[in-house]
C-alpha cells in the first residue's frame, strides 16, 4: 500500500461496488407493500385545463387512486418555491408565478405534470395514465425568448405581465456609456448560447415511504442535496416538520446541476405515500426526463466592447435575455445574474462594465443550473467576442489576451461586476496550454491539412469562473434564501477508525475515496480506516449538499474545522495521558508527542481514553472523540485555465473532427490527481457536446423536437478525441486547504475553444460567427455559400 | 400469464411474465439483479446490455420471452466467487473509467463482448467505434477507452503493454 493522502491518485473505493452491480440507486430500491406512480404529463404547451375524467382509468386492473391538483390543494399542499429572489433595476422584486406541484387552471409547458396515477405495478399505472380523459383549451404558446417579449404575446403568467421574470443590471452604465463615447474602436458580437438538456444517465426516481405509527415520512430520491430538500419539501410545500421528514439521496448516477431542484414528483410521492398509508414509487423514463428535468443555458445576448487604439478593453456592455422556461425552478433567478454577469470581467482588467439581464416565462421545461451554470454563458460571450476583436483589429489573439489579462501581482483584484478575485495566474495557464497543444507547430499542421484537402483550425479560450459556493451573507444580501455553508462531522470510534458525515453529496465525483484521503491525511489514520457517509438526513446533521463544484472548497474545509477540533480536544486528553502540559502537545502523523521527546499517544489510544474514561480529565472534559463544524466560506473560489482545441474539418461533409483538445486548469490544491482528470474530461466533453452537437430545440408549436436521444445528439465515443488535462495551480488563499474545485471547469472554459477553432477553420470563408451547436449542416452550408477570401492566390 | 425459463450467471430461474415484459424487467424487478440499468425507452444508452449466449446485447430490446432456454449473463455475474474481478473490471477501475457508475455495467458488458470478439487486436479508433451504443455522461470515454485497451492484452493473455500503464 503506497501513499494515500493528498496528491496521490488513489484508485477508487466506491468503484467496487459499481463494478459488480452492486451500487444503489433509487430504482433499485423497493419497499414492502410498494406501490407504483406514472405522472400525467401535458401534451400541450400551452393551455387551459377544463377538466379531467378519470373514471374509466380508476375502474382499471390495480388502479389504487388518480390525484389531481384539486386534491392536493384540498390538502393545503404548497407550490414548489424559488429559492432565490431577484429585484428589478427600480429596485422592485421579481415576478415570482406559482408554481403549482400537479397543474391547476393552465398547463404552461409540455411535460408539465397533470395528474398522479397510482397502482399496483408500473404497467397498470401507466395503461391508466393513457385512459385519463383531460381537456384543454389551447392557447397559443410562447417559444422563443424573443417571442416572449413582442408586442400581444400571449401571457403564461396574471403575476408576470409582458412574461417578464425580472429585468435586472449590474454595473456602472454611466461609466460604460461614457467609455463607449470616447472610444478609439467598438466591436460588437450577437451571440446566443443554445439551451441544453443535462441527461444524468440516470433518470431521476422518487420514492415516498410513511409510518403511520410514528408519523415519520421518508423521501428516497436521485438528489445532489437530501438536505435541501427536505428543507423544501418540508417547509413549503406538505409543511412537514423536519423531525419527522427524512430524505435519503443514495448512489446517484449523475446530476450537472439537474438533481438540484426540488421536483413536483417529490412531492408527490412523499404526499402520496401519506395518504395511501404505503409506499409508492416512480420512476422517470427518458422521454419523460427531456421534458420534466430542468435544462440549462439559453441566452440570447449582445456583447460590446470598447477599445482604445493598443487594443486595450476600456468598457464591456452587455445585453442578455434569458429564458426561465415555464416556472421558476429552484435556483433558476441567480443563474443568469448572479452566477453570470458577475462573472463579465473573466480574466481581464476591463476596468467598466455594465451588464442587463431580461429573464422571461415561456412555454418551455424550467432553465436552471447545468453544469458551470451561468459561467460558460459569460466565458462563452467573452471568450468569442476577444477573438472577434482579435479578428477585427488584425490583432494576434494570444497577444491581446496577454495585453489585457489580469497581471497575477494584482490579486487580491476587485472586478467592476461585485466579485473579488483571490488568486490566479493566466500566464501561466496559457503558456502550459500553448505547449502541451504544440501552438507553434499548428501553421504546419494547417498546412498538411489543406495540402489534404481539410480545413484546420485551432482555438483558445483563458477562462475564470467563481465556485464553492458561497459566503452565505453574501448571497443572502443577493436574494437567496438560503446559508451555503457546508457540514462535517467527524467521529472517530473508540478503536481508532474514523467515520465522516459530510453534507455534500457525491454522484460520481468519488467523495468516498477523496474525503477519505483529506482525512487519512490529516488525522495521520490509514485511508482504510476512514469511512465517508453521505446522502442520508438521518444520519447527517445538516448540509447543503453538492454543486457549483463547492464539495472539497466547503466541505472539505468544514471537514478540516471538524478536524481540527478533534486534535484540540485529543491534545487535551493526551496532555493528561502523558501527564504533560497540554501546550507542549504537538500532533502529527496520528501522534499526539510531547514536543521534543518521544512521549507519544496515538490518535487510537486517545480515542480509547475518551470512550473508556477511567484515566481522563472528566472534571474538564466530556468523554468521546466526535466534533461537528458548520464552514461558510469567506469568498467564493475562483478557478480558470486555458483551454486550446484543434478540429479539423471536411468541407464536403462539414463534418468537424476534435483533433485535440488540451485543458490547464488552476483548481487550487488537487488531492486526488486521477478524479480531478476525469472530472475535467467529463466535463469538456459536455462543452464540446454543447458547441458541436447538443441542442434542446422547439418548434414553433412548442413542441420539444430533440425528445430523445434519437434526436438530441449525445457526445459518443466516437466523436470525442482524446483529452489532455493539466493543472496549474495557485492556491485558494480563504480556505483552508487552498481548494478552488474542478467539477464545473471543463464545461465553462471548453465550448469557445471549440467555437474559436471551427471560425478559425472556416476563416478563408470570411465567416464571423456561427451560433453553437456547429452542426455539418451549418458548417457545409458557410461552405458552400462562402467564396473563399484566398482562392484567388 | 406465460412462463420463461433461462440461466441467469449461472443460476436456473422460471419466471411468469406478461407479453410484454422486457429483459431488462425481468432481470431487474423479477430476479432481483439491479446491477443492469435503464437510461433510456429508444434503445440508445447502452446501460442495459448484458450478455445472452455470450454476445452482448441490449435487454431494453428483447422481450423475456425471446431468453427462454437462453443463458444471461450480467454484471453481477463477472467477477469469480472469491470477489476476484474479471480483468475488464479491474481495468476499469485501475483506469478511473467510472464516476457515477451508471453507464458502468452496460459499458463493461459491451466492452467485454467487443475485446472478444477482436483477438487480432484493437485500436483506439475501434474501441471507440465499438462503444456508439453506449453512452456515458460523465467520463468523456477518455478513461474508458484507455481501459478496455488495457484490458485486451490481459483477456487475450498477453502481457500489458507499456503504453497502457
Ligand atoms: S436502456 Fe437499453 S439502450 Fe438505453
Ligand atoms: S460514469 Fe456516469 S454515466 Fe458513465
Amino acid at each position: 500500500m503506497g501513499f494515500e493522502g493528498i496528491g496521490a491518485s488513489v484508485r477508487r473505493r466506491e468503484d467496487l461496488r459499481f463494478l459488480n452491480g452492486k451500487g444503489r440507486y433509487t430504482d433499485d430500491l423497493n419497499r414492502p407493500g410498494q406501490l407504483h406512480a406514472i405522472v400525467k404529463r401535458s401534451d400541450r404547451p400551452h393551455a387551459r385545463l377544463v377538466g379531467i375524467d378519470a373514471a374509466a382509468a380508476l375502474a382499471m386492473d390495480g388502479v389504487v387512486a388518480v390525484y389531481t391538483g384539486a386534491d392536493l390543494a384540498a390538502d393545503g399542499v404548497g407550490g414548489l418555491p424559488c429559492g432565490w429572489q431577484l429585484h428589478n433595476k427600480d429596485g422592485s422584486p421579481m415576478a415570482e408565478p406559482a408554481h403549482p406541484v400537479l397543474a391547476i387552471g393552465k398547463v404552461r409547458h409540455v411535460g408539465d405534470p397533470v395528474a398522479l396515477v397510482v397502482a399496483g405495478t408500473r404497467q397498470q399505472a401507466r395503461d391508466a395514465a393513457e385512459a385519463l380523459v383531460i381537456s384543454y383549451a389551447d392557447l397559443p404558446p410562447v417559444v422563443g425568448v424573443r417571442d416572449a417579449i413582442v408586442a400581444g404575446a400571449a401571457s403564461l403568467h396574471d403575476e408576470a405581465p409582458g412574461n417578464v421574470c425580472y429585468d435586472w443590471q449590474i454595473g456602472d452604465k454611466a461609466g460604460v456609456d461614457a467609455a463607449f463615447a470616447g472610444a478609439h474602436r467598438v466591436v460588437s458580437l450577437d451571440l446566443t448560447n443554445n439551451r441544453l438538456v443535462p441527461n444524468a444517465m440516470e433518470p431521476r426516481a422518487a420514492i415516498g415511504d410513511f409510518d403511520p405509527f410514528t408519523g415519520d415520512h421518508t423521501l428516497y430520491t436521485t438528489s445532489q442535496n437530501p438536505h435541501v430538500i427536505r428543507l423544501l419539501m418540508g417547509a413549503f410545500v406538505l409543511h412537514i416538520p423536519e423531525h419527522r421528514l427524512r430524505v435519503v439521496a443514495p448512489d446517484v448516477g449523475g446530476g450537472f446541476g439537474s438533481k438540484i431542484y426540488h421536483y413536483a414528483e417529490e412531492a408527490l410521492v412523499t404526499w402520496a405515500a401519506g395518504k395511501l398509508g404505503r409506499p409508492v414509487k416512480w420512476t422517470s423514463d427518458r422521454a419523460e426526463a427531456f421534458i420534466s428535468d430542468a435544462h440549462g443555458r439559453d441566452h440570447d445576448s449582445t456583447a460590446e466592447m470598447a477599445l482604445d487604439a493598443q487594443g486595450n478593453f476600456l468598457a464591456l456592455r452587455v445585453r442578455t435575455l434569458c429564458n426561465m422556461g415555464a416556472y421558476l425552478s429552484t435556483f433558476a433567478p441567480a443563474v443568469p445574474t448572479y452566477l453570470y454577469a458577475t462573472l463579465l470581467a473573466g480574466v481581464y482588467r476591463t476596468p467598466l462594465i455594465h451588464a442587463e439581464v431580461k429573464a422571461v416565462f415561456t412555454n418551455t421545461v424550467p432553465v436552471d443550473a447545468y453544469r458551470g451554470a451561468g459561467r460558460p454563458e459569460a466565458s462563452y460571450l467573452l471568450e468569442r467576442l476577444v477573438d472577434v476583436i482579435a479578428r477585427e483589429t488584425g490583432m494576434d489573439r494570444v497577444a491581446l489576451r496577454r495585453r489585457n489579462f489580469i497581471p497575477s501581482d494584482a490579486y487580491p483584484y476587485q472586478t467592476p461586476v461585485a466579485l473579488q478575485y483571490d488568486s490566479g495566474n493566466h500566464v501561466m495557464t496559457l503558456d502550459a496550454a500553448l505547449a502541451a497543444a504544440d501552438f507553434d507547430g499548428f501553421a504546419a499542421r494547417r498546412a498538411a491539412a489543406k495540402a489534404a484537402g481539410r480545413l484546420r483550425g485551432m482555438g483558445i479560450s483563458t477562462y475564470l469562473e467563481a465556485c464553492g459556493i458561497a459566503p452565505s451573507a453574501v448571497v443572502g444580501s443577493l436574494g437567496a434564501r438560503a446559508g451555503l455553508f457546508e457540514v462535517a462531522n467527524v467521529r472517530v470510534n473508540p478503536t481508532g477508525s474514523v467515520t465522516v458525515f459530510t453534507g455534500t453529496h457525491s454522484h460520481g465525483q468519488g467523495h468516498e475515496t477523496t474525503f477519505a484521503q483529506l482525512v487519512a491525511d490529516q488525522l495521520g489514520v490509514a485511508f482504510d480506516q476512514v469511512d465517508i457517509v453521505h446522502g442520508d438526513t438521518a444520519r447527517i446533521p445538516f448540509g447543503m449538499g453538492t454543486y457549483g463544484s463547492r464539495s472539497l472548497a466547503v466541505g472539505g474545509s468544514a471537514m478540516v474545522k471538524a478536524m481540527d477540533k478533534i486534535i484540540l480536544k485529543g491534545s487535551k486528553i493526551a496532555a493528561h495521558l502523558l501527564e504533560a502540559d497540554v501546550a507542549d502537545i504537538e500532533f502529527s502523523q496520528g501522534q499526539f508527542r510531547v514536543k521534543g521527546t518521544d512521549r507519544a499517544k496515538a490518535l487510537a489510544e486517545v480515542s480509547l481514553a475518551a470512550y473508556v474514561p477511567h484515566n481522563y480529565p472528566l472534571d474538564e472534559l466530556e468523554p468521546g472523540l466526535e466534533e461537528t463544524a458548520f464552514y461558510d466560506p469567506k469568498n467564493f473560489t475562483f478557478p480558470g485555465g486555458c483551454h486550446v482545441c484543434e478540429v479539423e474539418l471536411d468541407p464536403e461533409t462539414g463534418v468537424v473532427r476534435v483533433v485535440n483538445f488540451v485543458a490547464v486548469d488552476d483548481v487550487g490544491r488537487v488531492v486526488n490527481p486521477m478524479i480531478v482528470e476525469g472530472q475535467v474530461q467529463g466535463g469538456v466533453a459536455q462543452g464540446i457536446g454543447q458547441a458541436l452537437l447538443e441542442a434542446a430545440c422547439y418548434d414553433a408549436g412548442g413542441q420539444l423536437v430533440s425528445g430523445s436521444f434519437m434526436d438530441y445528439t449525445m457526445p459518443r465515443a466516437d466523436c470525442l478525441p482524446n483529452i489532455t488535462v493539466g493543472t496549474e495551480s495557485t492556491m485558494c488563499t480563504h480556505n483552508p486547504l487552498g481548494a478552488k474545485g474542478c467539477g464545473e471547469v471543463g464545461a465553462i472554459g471548453s465550448p469557445p475553444a471549440v467555437v474559436n477553432a471551427v471560425i478559425d477553420a472556416l476563416s478563408d470563408y470570411g465567416v464571423r460567427h456561427m451560433d453553437m451547436p456547429l452542426t455539418p449542416e451549418k458548417i457545409w452550408g458557410i461552405i458552400q455559400a462562402g467564396r473563399p477570401a484566398l482562392a484567388a492566390e | 400469464m406465460p412462463q420463461v425459463s433461462l440461466t441467469v450467471n449461472g443460476k436456473r430461474h422460471s419466471v411468469e411474465v406478461e407479453g410484454r415484459t422486457l429483459l431488462v424487467e425481468l432481470l431487474r424487478e423479477k430476479i432481483g439483479l439491479t446491477g443492469t440499468h435503464v437510461g433510456c425507452d429508444t434503445s440508445q444508452c447502452g446501460a442495459c446490455v448484458v450478455q445472452i449466449d455470450d454476445k452482448s446485447v441490449k435487454s431494453c430490446t428483447v422481450l423475456a420471452l425471446q431468453v427462454d432456454g437462453a443463458s444471461i449473463t450480467t454484471i453481477e455475474g463477472l467477477a469469480a466467487a472469491d470477489g476476484t474481478l474479471h480483468p475488464m473490471q479491474e481495468m476499469f477501475r485501475e483506469h478511473h473509467a467510472l464516476q457515477c457508475g451508471f453507464c458502468t455495467p452496460g459499458m463493461v458488458m459491451n466492452a467485454i463482448d467487443l475485446v472478444k470478439t477482436n483477438p487480432d487486436g484493437l485500436t483506439e479508433e475501434q474501441i471507440r467505434h465499438g462503444l456508439e451504443g453506449n453512452l456515458c455522461r460523465c467520463t468523456g470515454y477518455h478513461n474508458i477507452v484507455k481501459a478496455i485497451a488495457a484490458a485486451w492484452p490481459l483477456m487475450h493473455g498477453k502481457k500489458v503493454p507499456a503504453a497502457a500503464e
